[in-house]
């Protein structure tokens, strides 16, 4: 059993959002320094704060809007990897293993969880280095596997339901104008034509009324 | 191995064909009829929960679990074959409705000439003329022998959309290129959204016929011929890789299953893995498979019926040894001849106001045959047939949309800059997409991995199967009519999508319209089954999907799944019931 591992993170660059996210984890709220406790499922607290930075700088906050930091995408990373995903449970893992052509696809045993653990090895101590020595590092490694899933999952976690643990306060849909899902676009699909229609987003689970699980809390 | 009581009819699969041919033995005959499925079962409540793009696109968690069973791919005969070891280029279903639950609910009918499409080929340009290694067939049936067998699809389906060819007559707004229809579609089009209105309007300007894409998603509240009504789209968007959460978009589970779980003499059985088809003398005897429990069962039966996806149709004939496989070095034989996919392209296009693209439904849209089939072929291109070209609305999800960015506008795919342009352009870029038929040759085919196994340890089908520059000129000519119509549009157009590229990729996805290898045509010699899916050599089997195309055509293949499997279903019934044995 490994030690329970925390990811700390300043209430405030949160705007309290994750706390809706995160509705059903036990969250410690320690109000004085107002910093959120989130557990962690896989990463550690130094993997986290890693991953944290350098997805920072692939969806950065800028004057655009709010950037990854605030979704709480590496929420969203840690929950992928700890589920069926993260361990390749719906991938064909038999053997034997070899390398082939591009047009076949990723033969590479390695799951997601051994990307991210030998890839953020590369990133040693990225947290800590200013900005335009973080984008340098980053582009060094542009074409490694590590990278483009972490690039893939950076936009999974802007982007998803809040259901899994990213999107935080549906941020990442404010910032593009999606709503949501909605149950029906009945009468607004072909009015309009040209303007934008735009709404608060909902989440599924405002939209069902109830709490929706996402297939990463599915057991082994 | 647990031997149960032997029943009238087993069905392997409990998707579209599995489904519809309990339905039409269960109903109209008292034969104890029973279904196997592999997957689970699901209800519409699952569908409302299920409206989450990263579970069920990204995740495909409607898909069969590649973990299990799947399949093998080398571009030719000296090369070893790899697994597909993740999703990519075609999607198999599974659970009860199979892939009819996932679909988009594009309802095309074929042309009436891809039926006799090597006759065709042969009278129009002289076989001294065709590719030697051409392997295209006369499928053994015609437009208008399948044509009632389409339109009690339609009626089943509800299908919306607009003909363009009643009765002979030419009917304006609907596609003038069809084989004559006997009625008008069942429900009018969906209304047209902004991108799909700009792009009729554009191809109307360039002297195209656009038409209302035949849609699987209602328009309006219907009630088919079997007394089932089903609600309107509502166009959430959640459509494509997604079960209906309304019933509106025609599935197996919401048009066939209503009725079959009526039936005293109907069972369906989840969670059941066939692994062989039973035999003796000529004659099918039954199926095993594995039940949920993990435990072996022995199905006996009068008929067997194979109704699983194109590549486990084959597999399950391989593993069975019934038929003789394919040699592409001989060419003798002909289990597993004549495998193909389909040739797919897309252009990226860029506009300058907002298309909302989250609301649609898989089939709202309009497309372009006047380059389908013979039609309409630039000679410049040298290719013998063509394919559709269409636009939708399809319901755009936020994650797989985003980042698409007009070509020179930013540099990387990551950072402040490229994050701006694709905030941007998300919600006003688009894509033109064509499907073009794809011709069988000799050298692509299907048969059994020596190497992977699945988790029983069977082997794993293996699909040999490349293009040849006749699939990349049919890419490259629809790909200039898109760039064309895209003009007209007023949009800007990005790089195309070349998915037909210098080799045959597993990786991106193309459609899961994978057909072929257990064909039926005119004679045993050429083909696995005969013009009724009845198998030539062991009469009580019957083998029914994309399995039996001899070749592919453009657009997507479910309709005429379903126009062969209702033609089968009243040669077994009214014919092959009374006299059990080899239709001639």
């Amino acid at each position: 059993m490994r030690r329970r591992e925390f990811l700390e993170l300043p209430a405030k660059s949160l705007g309290g959002l994750l706390l809706y996210t995160l509705a059903r984890e036990p969250i410690r709220l320690q109000a004085q320094d107002g910093t959120v406790r989130v557990p962690l499922r896989f990463f550690t607290a130094a993997e986290a704060r890693m991953v944290t930075a350098a997805c920072e700088r692939i969806f950065p906050a800028d004057d655009s809007g709010p950037g990854s930091t605030e979704a709480g995408v590496v929420i969203y990373i840690d929950r992928q990897l700890a589920g069926p995903y993260g361990r390749d449970k719906y991938r064909y893992t038999k053997g034997p293993w070899v390398e082939s052509i591009p047009e076949h696809g990723n033969q590479s045993k390695a799951t997601p969880r051994e990307i991210y653990r030998d890839g953020i090895r590369l990133l040693e101590d990225f947290a800590a280095l200013p900005a335009a020595q973080q984008d340098a590092k980053l582009r060094a490694i542009e074409k490694t596997p590590f990278f483009q899933l972490l690039r893939r999952h950076t936009l999974e976690g802007m982007f998803s339901d809040p259901l899994h643990g990213g999107n935080a306060g549906m941020i990442g849909w404010q910032l593009i104008g999606y709503p949501g899902p909605r149950m029906s676009y009945r009468e607004e699909i072909g009015k309009n034509p040209g303007e934008a229609w735009r709404r608060k987003p909902v989440s599924l689970a405002d939209s069902l009324g109830h709490p929706v699980t996402g297939w990463e809390e599915e057991k082994d | 191995m647990q031997r149960l009581k032997p029943v009238d009819v087993v069905i392997a699969g409990g998707g579209w064909v599995g489904l519809a041919m309990a339905k039409e033995l269960a109903g109209r005959t008292s034969l104890s009829v029973v279904v196997l499925e592999r997957g689970p079962a699901r209800r519409l409540k699952d569908y409302a929960a299920g409206m989450d793009e990263v579970d069920y696109t990204l995740r495909y968690r409607l898909m069969q679990n590649l973990a299990e069973e799947t399949t093998t791919h080398r571009h030719s005969t000296g090369q070893s074959a790899m697994p597909i070891r993740q999703y990519g280029s075609f999607n198999p279903g599974t659970g009860v409705g199979g892939s009819g639950e996932h679909w988009g609910g594009l309802a095309y009918r074929y042309l009436p000439d891809q039926f006799r499409l090597a006759t065709v080929l042969r009278e129009k340009h002289g076989r001294a003329n065709l590719p030697e290694n051409l392997a295209v067939q006369d499928w053994g049936v015609t437009y208008d022998e399948l044509e009632p067998y389409y339109w009690r699809a339609e009626q089943m389906m509800g299908i919306g959309g607009k003909a363009g060819n009643l009765r002979g007559q030419i009917v304006e707004g609907g596609n003038p290129f069809e084989g004559p229809r006997s009625h008008e579609f069942p429900n009018p089009p969906h209304p047209q959204t902004y991108l799909v209105s700009l792009f009729a309007k554009a191809a109307k300007e360039l002297g195209y016929h656009p038409f209302p894409t035949p849609a699987a998603t209602l328009s309006q509240t219907y009630t088919n011929p079997d007394g089932i009504t089903r609600s309107g789209c509502a166009y959430c968007g959640y459509c494509l890789r997604y079960g209906c959460m309304i019933g509106a978009k025609a599935q197996p589970t919401n048009t066939l299953l209503p009725l079959l779980v009526k039936r005293k003499n109907f069972t369906l059985r989840t969670g059941c893995s066939v692994r062989r088809v039973s035999h003796r003398d000529g004659k099918a005897s039954g199926v095993t498979y594995v039940n949920e429990a993990g435990a072996e069962v022995e199905q006996p039966a009068r008929v067997v019926i194979l109704a699983s996806w194109t590549l486990n149709n084959n597999r399950l004939l391989m593993l069975s040894r019934i038929g003789e496989p394919y040699d592409p070095s001989t060419g003798k034989g002909t289990l597993g001849c004549n495998l193909t996919h389909q040739v797919s392209a897309a252009t990226p296009i860029f506009l300058d106001r907002p298309l909302n693209g989250f609301m649609g439904a898989g089939g709202l849209g309009v497309t372009l045959a006047d380059f389908d089939g013979d039609f309409g072929l630039d000679p410049a291109f040298g290719i013998l047939r063509g394919g559709h070209i269409r636009i939708a609305s399809g319901g755009e999800a936020p994650i797989a949309s985003f980042g698409r960015i007009p070509p020179g506008e930013t540099d990387g795919s990551w950072g402040s800059a490229w994050k701006k342009a694709a905030i941007k352009w998300w919600d006003r870029s688009a894509s033109i997409t064509s499907e073009a038929e794809h011709l069988a040759y000799r050298q692509n085919y299907i048969d059994l991995d020596p190497t992977y196994t699945d988790n029983f340890g069977d082997p794993l089908a293996r699909l040999t199967l490349d293009w040849t520059d006749h699939e990349r000129r049919q890419a490259e000519m629809t790909i200039k009519v898109q760039g064309m119509v895209a003009k007209a549009m007023g949009a800007k157009a990005g790089n195309p999508a070349r998915r037909v590229g210098a080799h045959y990729s597993t990786v991106e996805y193309q459609s899961s319209h994978v057909s072929g290898g257990a064909i039926a045509g005119a004679s045993p010699e050429t083909s696995v089954l005969n013009p009724w899916m009845q198998h030539w050599r062991m009469p009580n089997l019957w083998v029914i999907g994309a399995s039996a195309f001899p070749q592919n055509s453009s657009g997507n293949p479910t309709m005429t799944i379903m126009a062969m499997a209702y033609r089968a279903a009243d040669a077994l019934v009214d014919r092959y019931l009374k006299h059990p044995g080899a239709l001639a």
